[in-house]
């Protein structure tokens, strides 16, 4: 979380990050990765009334900062919650750069590129 | 930023943030300046169980923005040896510190009922805890804070369970489930205050002044820790691999330091708790490395097969402390004592040297069964442990309020004040390595292995042949320099990273310019300003009584002789001027 919004925010942060790491439960229970799952017919991008976020090619989305009028409505129709809100209340959204996976010291993220099927 | 100091009053549950600068600015961070708060707020004589005795934490300029700068540092006044309390804590702590936007805490007063804290950014809450005051497991108070409190992923849960709540002078504060503030008693002075628990968490960003160099250096830093050793020895098994290493060495104290080394240790090393026990291992916020060890312990808790399990962090000290020195011979048992301990909130390395000394005064009959309340102690026994673990937290009659005292206590009314195996008041880490580990917890601010590390410096002995003066000039600057790596405050497993060099690019890149010289000169100035608060509070170093024990058991540099430690101990004082 701290590589994403170093590299793409320029903070040390945890809201400005597009992943999101968490417990579910507590510690004792386990983690839980949220992030985009960079889908080809993005619901987040079909639900966006101005035109804010349009498909990414590859998969995911592209954010227009000054089409977005933070009305969250990308937010709810993303089902794993992959999109969450910066202190101006813009959505922060993956670029899928993979540099979450760079610092994950433990083999647990890796960035893939795989074959629009 | 970096600068503001929370100050709360649980008398009035009223609140202010300073900026504090003015300390910051010279001391970094850390325990620079909780040093320098307890100085201000703790005058000579308080008792540490007043309204007036202050409770400060504190992080420093890189906790949260370089990795393994992880750490918060709690500053007290110990109710277990009257004097400098000083104990640090991993989790994610230091983070929500960070992104709430204090650098320090100070808390004083004491509240009228049960209550517990409930700090989101600018939003302070004292809070009524009258329901959960009795809840005794500190995993409980977890859960049921998580459920009525906000900030979930970025919050940090500090919490007593039944030791702190009952003033076991050892009572630690557990943070997020699997860190404490060990050691010296915090959690007895949270019961004192009434104060349940602090649940911590913001929203704030740190903003880096300039970020082309900061990113340059953190991925500097990060290859560092992740190519070293350092990954591989704290990672993979974790600080229990030191068992076997300690016991081949003739260094691992067992029954309360009668041996060196267990004839069992392969049964309870850190190698069978991987392959046998091992569920996961977690890390600290930013931390790449990942030292904390999860076994999972399934127990029969009724008859027809009624299971439960149970997730409990193992590492190296409390396989020592309620394994070999208890002659614990199986890792479940070492885990069911673990269990037992962290759910209560007792500070384990304590605990154990407790017991270990109420077995071989059982066995000279110092004390009765009537002492014990019919417990019957032996060596391995752990049923009877567990019996006595939850009567040291009752306190059900005058020897178990003594045991809740800790050793030297328990011995000065009881006898057996040559095998209380303690130094300066605090029972001893798991290292019987030699005089500098012995030196070292006498002089060491407070009383921790991890001052200064003299066990390592004994094991540098043992290969390089140092003198007797050596030996203390490594003691000397390890409590120097550790004192900048506390101020940061970066973990100490990573402190090969952190060197001088490090720390001077790494402080330069976010801005902060000190020389190596400044940063040693500062170090000196931050273990003098601690050695005079524990000496307005009556701490004499002369004064500490070595126990016949370390003389009589073999170390890994043989035979240690009482003239050796004398002699180190005047070479320190001479060195430092304490």
């Amino acid at each position: 979380m701290l590589a994403c919004s170093r590299v793409n925010a320029n903070t040390a942060s945890l809201i400005d990050s597009a992943i999101d790491i968490r417990t579910s439960g507590g510690i004792e229970s386990g983690l839980e990765i949220i992030v985009c799952r960079s889908c080809i017919d993005p619901p987040c991008a079909r639900a966006c009334p101005t035109g804010a976020l349009t498909p990414r090619s590859g998969g995911g989305v592209i954010l227009d900062k000054d089409l977005c009028d933070s009305c969250m409505t990308c937010a709810s129709a993303c089902l794993p919650r992959a999109i969450h809100f910066d202190k101006a209340d813009m959505p922060v959204i993956c670029t899928h750069c993979g540099v979450c996976a760079r610092f994950c010291s433990h083999d647990v993220l890796e960035l893939r590129k795989t074959e629009v099927l | 930023m970096w600068s503001n100091v929370l100050y709360i009053d649980l008398d009035t549950g009223e609140h202010q943030v300073k900026d504090r600068a003015d300390l910051f600015d010279k001391y970094l961070g850390g325990t620079g300046v909780a040093t320098q708060l307890l100085l201000e707020e703790c005058p000579p004589g308080t008792d540490p169980f007043s309204p007036e005795a202050p409770i400060i934490f504190s992080i420093g300029p890189l906790n949260t923005i370089f990795p393994c700068v992880s750490k918060t540092v709690s500053m007290f006044k110990s109710p277990m040896t009257g004097e400098l309390g000083e104990s640090h804590a991993g989790g994610r702590l230091s983070m929500a510190m960070r992104f709430a936007g204090y650098d320090s805490i100070v808390i004083k007063g004491r509240a009228e009922k049960p209550c517990y804290l409930s700090i989101h950014d600018d939003e302070v809450k004292l809070k009524d805890a009258t329901s959960i005051w009795n809840v005794s497991s500190v995993e409980v108070i977890g859960k049921i804070l998580r459920e009525v409190e906000p900030g979930k992923g970025r919050r940090s849960i500090m919490r007593i369970g039944g030791a702190g709540v009952n003033m076991v002078r050892y009572a630690n504060v557990n943070v997020d489930t699997y860190r404490h503030f060990g050691r010296l008693g915090l959690g007895a002075v949270f019961g004192s205050k009434n104060l349940k628990a602090i649940v911590i968490s913001g929203t704030e960003d740190v903003e880096i002044p300039d970020i082309a160099p900061y990113s340059k250096m953190y991925n500097k830093l990060y290859d560092a820790v992740v190519d070293t050793e350092v990954m591989e020895k704290y990672h993979d098994l974790g600080t229990a691999a030191n068992i076997n290493v300690l016991n081949q060495l003739k260094g691992l104290p067992t029954r309360n330091l009668q041996q060196s080394g267990f004839e069992n240790a392969e049964n309870i090393s850190g190698e069978y708790f991987a392959d046998n026990l091992l569920l996961r291992k977690i890390a600290c916020s930013n931390c790449p490395i990942g030292c904390i060890h999860i076994a999972m312990l399934k127990t029969t808790f009724q008859k027809g097969h009624e299971f439960e399990v149970n997730h409990i962090s193992y590492d190296y000290e409390l396989i020592y402390s309620l394994g070999t020195n208890l002659g614990i011979n199986l890792a479940e048992d070492v885990l069911r004592l673990i269990e037992r301990c962290e759910r209560y909130g007792l500070d384990i390395m304590s605990t154990g040297g407790v017991l270990a000394w109420a077995t071989e005064s059982y066995e000279r009959d110092l004390i009765t069964p009537t002492d014990t309340l019919g417990i019957a102690l032996r060596w391995g026994d752990t049923n009877s442990y567990l019996k006595m673990i939850d009567k040291i937290v009752e306190m059900p009659n005058k020897f178990y309020q003594t045991l809740a005292k800790g050793t030297v206590a328990a011995a000065a009314e009881y006898g057996g004040e040559d095998f209380a195996v303690n130094l300066g008041g605090l029972e001893i880490a798991g290292y019987h390595t030699g005089p500098a580990s012995i030196v070292g917890q006498m002089v060491g601010v407070r009383h921790s292995h991890l001052d200064n590390g003299g066990y390592s410096i004994d094991q540098k002995a043992a290969s390089q042949q140092l003198t007797e003066e050596q030996m203390v000039d490594k003691l000397i600057y390890e409590d120097y320099w550790r004192m900048i790596n506390n101020s940061l405050v970066a973990c100490l497993f990573a402190r090969g990273v952190y060197g001088e060099q490090t720390i001077i690019d790494a402080l330069a890149s976010v801005g902060i310019n000190k020389t190596r010289d400044e940063l040693e000169t500062l170090g000196r100035e931050i273990f003098l300003a601690k050695y005079e608060f524990k000496k307005q509070q009556g701490f004499n170093v002369d004064e500490i009584k070595v126990p016949g024990r370390f003389y009589e058991t073999i170390s890994q540099l043989g035979m240690v002789k009482e003239e050796t430690i004398r002699e180190m101990l005047e070479l320190y004082k001479k060195k430092t001027g304490i």
